[in-house]
């Protein structure tokens, strides 16, 4: 009988063809995280898999914990982080509500848990296809929220992620949001960075003087009521303030240590901008609708249409200066939400409204408009960025929005 | 899987350490048995011991801002995740431990939980956790038998027939909590095959606890505790019974006191001796007819409470532990 050697799962410093859910397991193990726990659930799932693979071949040394719940899952990270472990985990859709309660105190407890959130429409009825409206869901509690756009990106932001959220001056938990199929299992070449390289740009976590260890008899989470919880959010809050220079900090030198990475181009880590110069006409979206959003804006150039398109990376801390400056100089934002906001202003999505809220300040305003569309994985193809453009230019063109928030490729 | 401490068995009271894990700091009731029953944990498990508290009295009543009882490390825990935190607890240990990220040495970790957080909603994550042999971890049930913390509502391990806000008598329906309480240490341990310890306990017997803290600690993996807390809020009787009522649960047969080791039932103290007939079940009127909470029951209530726990004894495979009853014509 003979054996054949099996070829290493990937190689570190090399280009590997793989999803984006592959690329966040190669950054966790590039990362040396300590505990990981996984629950079933499609699409994020696809990134246990390929942790369990890791670690069953000997490629990956950590605890691999497959837990009974969503909130086991988050409860079990949240303590391994607070004896100092390194952490990762994820959900998607109902996946990441069953986990809610363990979701928000990860945030209060300032543990800075890695999440990956495949993102998934919400139950019921039943969707396997992207919608943001499950990592939506954590905008106010203290987690950073990362949408992400190719699976290059994905390993980048993640080797990013944990550089942030263990910053002592931070210490928050932060979400990377990979959309449904369309990132977590679409495959593409990646840059694998070396695994030295990881280790110099991600220093050891060190849980510090809040570290749970006998040597250190702290207690943590006692009840404070009316007495402290305000001056404790508001430490949350200075904390999501902090990021923002952490953030730049560790984005700027990931860039440096990494030749390969995909924010090269991106000057901004909370922000990427495509042909928005001299645009009329802004796009803003997020996650892979980058991909049709940018085909239809070479197309409509082509045309002699100043069309550009804003991508909002960090959703959470939202980048509200840059996004200011950015679309201060068009005429008109289309705003593209994947999400839905029932009842909300103007019927809009989440970003819309956020968006709107960031612009209102500014002395001269854009004509902002909303689009909802690609709900549920529906694609959103090159015609349907195309629609949205029309409308929104009929408001630069009429001076009046007939209707804030569209529904785009409805059946009536 | 890590190592576990040295914790001998202690020989009788005067060789119980003296040294506190949980001292002044807290604000918990007059008599309350769940206080004893940490003080008597901590104990027996020593200096080099992370505890986990789930939501609850033992967390909302012990640790408020700016004063603790804890010498120990101590986290709270959300209410369902005793199971969850001890797991995670003992897993970042052990991963940093085995990678040279952290100074081996065994630690224990302990997490523990109230009924409603134990029996009722923690029971998915209680069960995970001692499914994962490789982790050394204890989780114990502090069961009062009432959600004590929010008002006294009831549980899943609130006795039938209990007064509860939630289950209150009224010109209707006297008895508003029909359920039997779960029986849960044996629904843990034959479900858990690879769980080498579950036992019950009561703080009235301290020593005992003392011990079963110290053997659930040494034996290695997950283990479990579900320990009888007489509550005077809840149970609605005079602080000073505390100890008695304790004592009665088990006297009257109602409560048994076990350990499981390796799948191997051992009674011990009055459970054993009425086990073996050498003594004789009180009348649980005797246990009844001390706490408020059964004051609306009436002789015949009683007289069915009664019934069950006779049948618990008389008719059950395994006498007060496991309710399956042998079918009389296969054997």
């Amino acid at each position: 009988m003979t054996t054949t050697a099996q070829p290493a799962l990937f190689q570190s410093g090399t280009e590997e063809l793989i999803s984006g859910s592959e690329a966040i397991a190669i950054a966790c193990a590039l990362a040396d995280v300590d505990v990981i726990t996984a629950y079933p659930i499609r699409p994020y799932d696809t990134v246990m898999q390929y942790v369990a693979k890791l670690k069953a071949d000997g490629a990956f040394d950590c605890d691999f914990i497959v837990a009974e719940s969503e909130h086991s899952q988050f409860e079990i990270v949240k303590h391994a982080s607070a004896v100092g472990a390194r952490t990762f985990c994820g959900s998607s859709g109902v996946g990441w509500f069953y986990a809610f309660e363990a979701i928000t105190v990860t945030a209060g407890l300032r543990m800075p848990v890695v999440a990956m959130v495949g993102n998934r429409a919400l139950d019921d009825p039943g969707a396997f296809g992207v919608e943001h409206n499950d990592a939506m869901a954590v905008r106010d509690l203290g987690w950073m929220l990362y949408w992400v756009a190719t699976a290059q990106e994905a390993l980048d932001a993640a080797l990013l992620a944990y550089r942030v959220a263990e910053d002592p001056s931070v210490f928050l938990p932060m979400a990377l949001s990979c959309d449904g199929s369309f990132l977590t299992h679409s495959q593409a070449i990646v840059n694998v960075p070396a695994a030295q390289q990881v280790q110099q740009y991600l220093p050891p976590y060190d849980r510090g003087r809040l570290q749970l260890h006998p040597d250190n008899p702290i207690t943590v989470a006692p009840q404070v009521n009316e007495d402290w919880l305000m001056e404790i959010r508001r430490q949350a809050d200075e904390a999501m303030r902090r990021s923002v220079g952490v953030i730049k900090e560790a984005y700027a030198e990931l860039n440096e240590v990494f030749p390969s990475s995909s924010f090269q181009d991106q000057p901004s880590p909370f922000i990427e901008e495509y042909e928005t110069e001299d645009a009329d006409i802004v796009i803003v979206g997020m996650g892979t609708l980058a991909l049709p959003v940018r085909v239809a804006i070479r197309r409509l150039r082509e045309q002699g249409r100043k069309i550009g398109f804003l991508r909002v990376k960090f959703f959470r801390p939202f980048a509200t200066e840059e996004i200011r400056e950015a679309l201060s100089r068009c005429k008109a934002v289309c705003v593209v939400d994947r999400d839905y906001s029932f009842g909300s202003p103007s019927y809009g999505g989440v970003l819309f409204n956020d968006l709107r809220s960031a612009l209102y300040p500014l002395e001269s305003r854009p004509h902002i408009l909303n689009f909802i569309a690609g709900l549920g994985g529906r694609e959103v193809h090159v015609n349907d960025v195309n629609e949205m453009v029309d409308i929104t230019q009929k408001a630069v063109d009429t001076g009046k929005i007939d209707q804030e928030t569209t529904w785009i490729g409805v059946r009536e | 899987m890590t190592t576990v401490q040295e914790l001998p068995q202690i020989r009788g009271v005067k060789n119980i350490p003296l040294v506190e894990g949980f001292t002044s700091g807290h604000r918990t009731c007059q008599g309350c048995e769940s206080a004893l029953v940490m003080r008597l944990m901590i104990k027996a498990a020593g200096p080099r011991t992370i505890v986990l508290g789930s939501t609850g009295c033992m967390y909302v009543a012990n640790t408020t801002y700016y004063s603790t009882p804890w010498v120990v490390p101590w986290m709270h825990t959300q209410l369902g995740s005793s199971g969850s935190a001890a797991t995670g607890t003992a897993a970042g240990l052990a991963s940093m431990m085995r990678k040279g990220k952290m100074k081996e040495e065994p630690i224990n970790v302990i997490a523990f939980c109230g009924d409603g957080g134990g029996v009722d909603m923690g029971l998915s994550a209680i069960s995970a956790a001692l499914q994962h042999d490789e982790y050394n971890l204890l989780i114990l049930c502090y069961d009062n038998e009432s959600y004590a913390n929010t008002d006294i509502q009831v549980s899943g391990a609130s006795p039938w027939g209990a007064n509860s806000t939630f289950s209150p008598p009224g010109k209707e329906h006297r008895i508003m909590n029909k359920r039997w309480k779960k029986n849960m240490a044996p629904m843990l341990a034959t479900g858990h095959p690879d769980c080498r310890y579950v036992a019950t306990a009561c703080g009235s017997y301290g020593l005992d606890f003392n011990n079963k803290i110290r053997r659930a600690l040494t034996i290695g993996g997950p283990t479990f505790i579900h320990s009888i807390d007489p509550c005077p809020k809840g149970w609605d009787y005079d602080p000073k019974f505390s100890h008695e009522l304790g004592m009665l649960a088990i006297e009257t047969g109602l409560w048994v006191q076990y350990e499981i080791i390796d799948g191997e039932l051992i009674l011990n103290g009055p459970s054993r001796a009425i086990a073996r007939g050498i003594r004789k079940r009180k009348p649980i009127e005797d246990y009844l007819l001390r706490q408020g909470r059964f004051a609306h029951l009436t002789p015949e209530d009683i007289k069915y409470f009664q019934e069950r726990v006779d049948e618990s004894w008389e008719e059950w495979w395994l006498p007060g532990v496991i309710p399956l009853k042998k079918n009389e014509e296969e054997d």
